[in-house]
C-alpha cells in the first residue's frame, strides 16, 4: 500500500514514514506543503494521503484545502486528515462530498500505533476513520436536542463507536458483546432513526453522520 | 500651572505685598494686557478689512445708483443735476469696479488667512501665559499644535487646511472677537478712574476747567475727596478686575473640546485599566493551567518512564506496564493543552475567522442552535477574539441558566460596526447587573468602545445584542 504524507514537522513527519513502513506501508512520498502534496499526489498516484491540517505558509487550514484539492485533483483519492484539534465544522467539510475514503483524526492517535496503521488502510480502502472525539461531541449534541431519545443506552454506544466507521466486528470487540448483538442493535438504530439499513460499513458510516448532523444548522449563506 | 519662578507670577507674591504696590502692579499689568489686546484687535482688523473696504465701497456706489435712480425717475427730471443717460454707464463701471475690489479683498484675505490665523493663535498662547503669570489664575493647560504642524515648513493649502480643521481655530476667533469687543472693559477701568481721580486732584491746582458729571459741586475740597476715592476705587478694583480676566482667558482659551476629552479619556483610563487586569488575570489562569496541568503530567511521565528504564532489563512486563501508563499520562497531557489552547485563541478562529468559528461553536453546543453570519471579510484579531468568546459565553448561560430549546445567533458587519446578536426561546431574567458573566462580556466590549444591551423579561426570550466598532482588516479568502 502506497502512502503519501504532508506534514511540515520534521520530527513527526520521519516519525510517521517509519512507522507506516514498520507496519508494511511504502511512503512514496513525504512533502511538508500543500503545493508539494498536489504534486506529489500527481506524481505517485498514492493508495492513501496523510495530511496534517496545519501547513506552510499560512498555518491554518492550509492542510484541509489542500486535502479536498487533491481529491479533486485525483477523484476518490483516500486522504487522511490529522490535527492537534478536532472541528465538527472541518469534519463535515471533509464529509460533505458524500464519499468514503475520508479520515479525520486527532495527532495523539499516532501514539497507538497498531490503531492508527488500522485507520489509515481502512481510509485506503474507501473506509471512514472519524476520530473519537467528534463523534462523541456530535452525540453530545444530538442527546442535548433529543434527536437520539428513542435509542437505548446500549444502541447508542453502538452508534458512536460505528459513526467512527468501525465496521460490525471492531464495534464488537471495542463493546465486548457478539457480532450478532451489535447487527441486531445496528438494525434496531436504523430502524428507530429511520434509515435505510445496509451491509456496507461505508455507507452505513456516512448515513449515521448524515443523520447526526442533518438536525443542525447548514451553513447559512 | 502657574510658574512661581517668573518675576512676581504666583498668588503667595500676590499677598505678601504691601496694598499699594499689588494695586499698582495689578493696573499696570492690566495695561500690559491692554497692549496685547490692541494687537489683537490689529489683527482681526487685518482679518476683515479688506472684506470692510470692499463692502463700503460696494455700499457707496449702491446708494449713489439709488439715488440717480430716484432723480431721474422723478416726474421733474429736467431739474436733475446730472441726466441719468450719463449717470447709468458711469455707475455701472464703479460698480464693477467695486466687486473688482470685493474679489481683490477677499483674495488678499484669502493669501493672508493661514498667516493671520497662525497669528492669533500665537497671540493667544501669549495672552494665556501672560495672563495666567500675572494674574495667579492656573493656565487652561497646554495647547497642541494644529494636525501636522508640528512638520515645519508646508504648502499654503495643507497649512490652511490643518488651520481649519483645527477646533482650536474656531476658540481663537471667539476669543479674539471677544476680548477685542468687551475686553478692553476690565483692563482699562482701573487705570481711567486712577485718571479721572488724578484730573480732579490737580485740576483745581493747574486751574484747568473738570468735568462736570464726574466731579459734582466743583468745591476744592470734594474734588480732593472724590479724585482720592476714584484713585481707591481704581486701586482697589484692580487686583479683582485682573483675577477676572484671567478667568475669562481661562474658560475662552482652554483647549479645544476639552469636555469631550476629558471623558474620553475618562473612558480610555477605565477600560485600558480593566483590559490589564482581564489580560493579568488570564495570564494567571494560563499559567496555573499548566502549571497544576501539563506541566505536572510531563514530571510525572519523566518519573514513570525512569522507573521503566530501571526495570526493562529485571522486568520486562512491568516496564511494559509502565510505558503504557506513560503513554496514556502523554495523551491526558494533550488533551489538556489543546483545551488551554481552545481558551486562549482557538485555532479554528485563526483558520477561519469569526463566522466559521462561531459556526464551529453552534456545532457544538448542545442545544438547537441557527447561525446566520454576513461577514464580506476577516476583522481584526483582537475583535474576532472579543466577540468569539463573548458568543461562547452566551451560549454558555443558555445552556446552563435559560431552559431553552432554540437559540439564534446572527452575525453581520454593517457601517463600520460589528452586530452579534444571541437570542433563546429561553425563560428570560437574565440581569447584567447581578450576572458576573455578562458584566464580564461588558468590560472585556468596552476595551474595544463596544457595547452591549441586554433584553431578557421574565417568562423570556432573551435578546443580548452586542455592537463593536471595527474595520475589516482584509477580503475574505476561504469561501466555506
Amino acid at each position: 500500500m502506497r502512502v503519501v504524507i504532508a506534514e511540515d514537522l520534521f520530527l513527526l513527519r520521519d516519525g510517521l514514514a517509519r512507522m507506516l513502513e514498520a507496519h508494511g506501508l511504502e511512503v512514496t512520498g513525504s512533502v511538508d506543503n500543500g503545493a508539494d502534496l498536489l504534486a506529489a499526489v500527481s506524481a505517485a498516484r498514492p493508495d492513501v494521503a496523510v495530511v496534517d491540517v496545519r501547513l506552510p505558509p499560512t498555518f491554518t487550514d492550509e492542510g484541509l484545502r489542500a486535502a479536498l484539492a487533491a481529491r479533486r485533483a485525483a477523484p476518490g483519492l483516500p486522504v487522511l486528515v490529522l490535527s492537534q484539534y478536532v472541528e465538527q465544522l472541518y469534519a463535515r467539510e471533509l464529509l460533505a462530498e458524500g464519499h468514503g475514503g475520508i479520515g479525520y483524526l486527532l495527532k495523539d492517535r499516532v501514539m497507538d500505533s497498531a490503531q492508527f496503521v488500522d485507520a489509515v488502510r481502512r481510509v485506503a480502502a474507501g473506509g471512514t476513520a472519524m476520530d473519537p472525539e467528534v463523534i462523541s461531541r456530535l452525540l453530545v449534541r444530538s442527546a442535548g436536542d433529543g434527536t437520539l431519545a428513542a435509542l437505548s443506552r446500549r444502541e447508542r454506544e453502538v452508534l458512536g463507536v460505528m459513526a467512527e466507521g468501525r465496521s460490525n466486528a471492531a464495534i464488537a470487540q471495542r463493546l465486548v458483546i457478539t457480532e450478532r448483538a451489535v447487527a441486531k442493535h445496528t438494525a434496531s438504530i436504523f430502524l428507530k432513526l429511520g434509515l435505510q439499513p445496509s451491509d456496507d460499513d461505508n455507507r452505513r458510516v456516512l448515513a449515521v453522520l448524515a443523520y447526526l448532523s442533518a438536525e443542525q444548522p447548514g451553513p447559512a449563506d | 500651572m502657574s510658574s512661581g519662578t517668573t518675576s512676581g507670577g504666583s498668588p503667595a507674591r500676590h499677598a505678601r505685598r504691601p496694598w499699594l504696590a499689588a494695586s499698582c502692579a495689578a493696573t499696570a499689568r492690566l495695561l500690559g494686557l491692554y497692549g496685547l489686546l490692541l494687537a489683537g484687535a490689529g489683527l482681526l482688523l487685518a482679518l476683515i478689512a479688506p472684506m470692510l473696504l470692499a463692502g463700503a465701497l460696494i455700499g457707496r456706489v449702491l446708494t449713489r445708483q439709488a439715488a440717480a435712480v430716484a432723480i431721474s425717475a422723478t416726474p421733474g427730471g429736467k431739474g436733475t443735476i446730472f441726466p441719468p443717460r450719463a449717470v447709468g454707464p458711469n455707475m455701472t463701471g464703479r460698480l464693477a469696479v467695486s466687486v473688482l475690489l470685493l474679489l481683490a479683498g477677499l483674495a488678499v484675505t484669502a493669501l493672508l488667512l493661514p498667516y493671520l490665523l497662525q497669528a492669533i493663535r500665537g497671540l493667544a498662547w501669549l495672552t494665556r501665559r501672560v495672563a495666567a503669570d500675572w494674574s495667579g489664575v492656573p493656565s487652561p493647560g497646554r495647547e497642541l499644535p494644529p494636525p501636522g504642524m508640528y512638520r515645519a515648513p508646508a504648502r499654503y493649502w495643507r497649512r490652511l487646511g490643518w488651520l481649519l480643521t483645527d477646533p482650536a481655530t474656531a476658540r481663537d476667533l471667539r476669543w479674539i472677537t471677544l476680548n477685542t469687543l468687551l475686553g478692553w472693559i476690565p483692563l482699562l477701568l482701573p487705570a481711567g478712574m486712577i485718571v479721572m481721580g488724578l484730573v480732579g486732584f490737580l485740576a483745581p491746582v493747574a486751574g484747568l476747567p473738570v468735568p462736570p458729571p464726574a466731579f459734582p459741586g466743583n468745591s476744592p475740597p470734594l474734588l480732593v475727596l472724590i479724585g482720592v476715592s476714584w484713585i481707591f476705587a481704581g486701586l482697589e478694583s484692580a487686583p479683582w478686575l485682573l483675577r477676572a480676566y484671567g478667568r475669562a482667558s481661562r474658560v475662552l482659551l482652554a483647549p479645544a473640546g476639552q469636555g469631550e476629552l476629558t471623558a474620553r479619556v475618562q473612558h480610555l483610563a477605565q477600560t485600558r485599566a480593566e483590559a490589564i487586569d482581564t489580560g493579568a488575570a488570564e495570564m494567571r489562569r494560563i499559567e496555573r493551567d499548566l502549571h497544576d496541568g501539563a506541566q505536572a503530567r510531563l514530571v510525572a511521565m519523566g518519573m514513570t518512564l525512569d522507573a521503566a528504564g530501571q526495570l526493562i532489563d529485571d522486568n520486562p512486563a512491568a516496564a511494559r506496564a509502565l510505558l503504557l501508563e506513560a503513554r496514556d499520562a502523554s495523551v491526558r497531557a494533550l488533551t489538556e493543552l489543546r483545551d488551554l489552547v481552545r481558551g486562549i485563541h482557538p485555532p479554528v478562529l485563526a483558520d477561519r475567522g469569526l463566522a466559521d468559528a462561531v459556526r464551529a461553536l453552534v456545532l457544538d453546543c448542545p442545544l438547537r442552535a441557527r447561525l446566520a453570519a454576513d461577514l464580506p471579510g476577516r476583522l481584526p484579531a483582537p475583535v474576532e477574539s472579543a466577540a468569539y468568546f463573548a458568543v461562547s459565553e452566551l451560549l454558555a448561560n443558555v445552556a446552563k441558566h435559560a431552559d431553552a430549546t432554540q437559540t439564534w445567533v446572527d452575525i453581520r458587519y454593517l457601517d463600520g460596526m460589528l452586530r452579534v446578536g444571541v437570542t433563546d426561546n429561553g425563560c428570560g431574567g437574565a440581569d447584567p447587573a447581578r450576572g458576573t458573566g455578562l458584566r464580564g462580556i461588558e468590560r472585556r466590549l468596552a476595551a474595544f468602545d463596544g457595547v452591549m444591551a441586554v433584553s431578557s423579561p421574565p417568562g423570556g426570550p432573551t435578546a443580548v445584542t452586542m455592537e463593536i466598532p471595527c474595520a475589516l482588516s482584509s477580503l475574505k479568502i476561504s469561501s466555506c
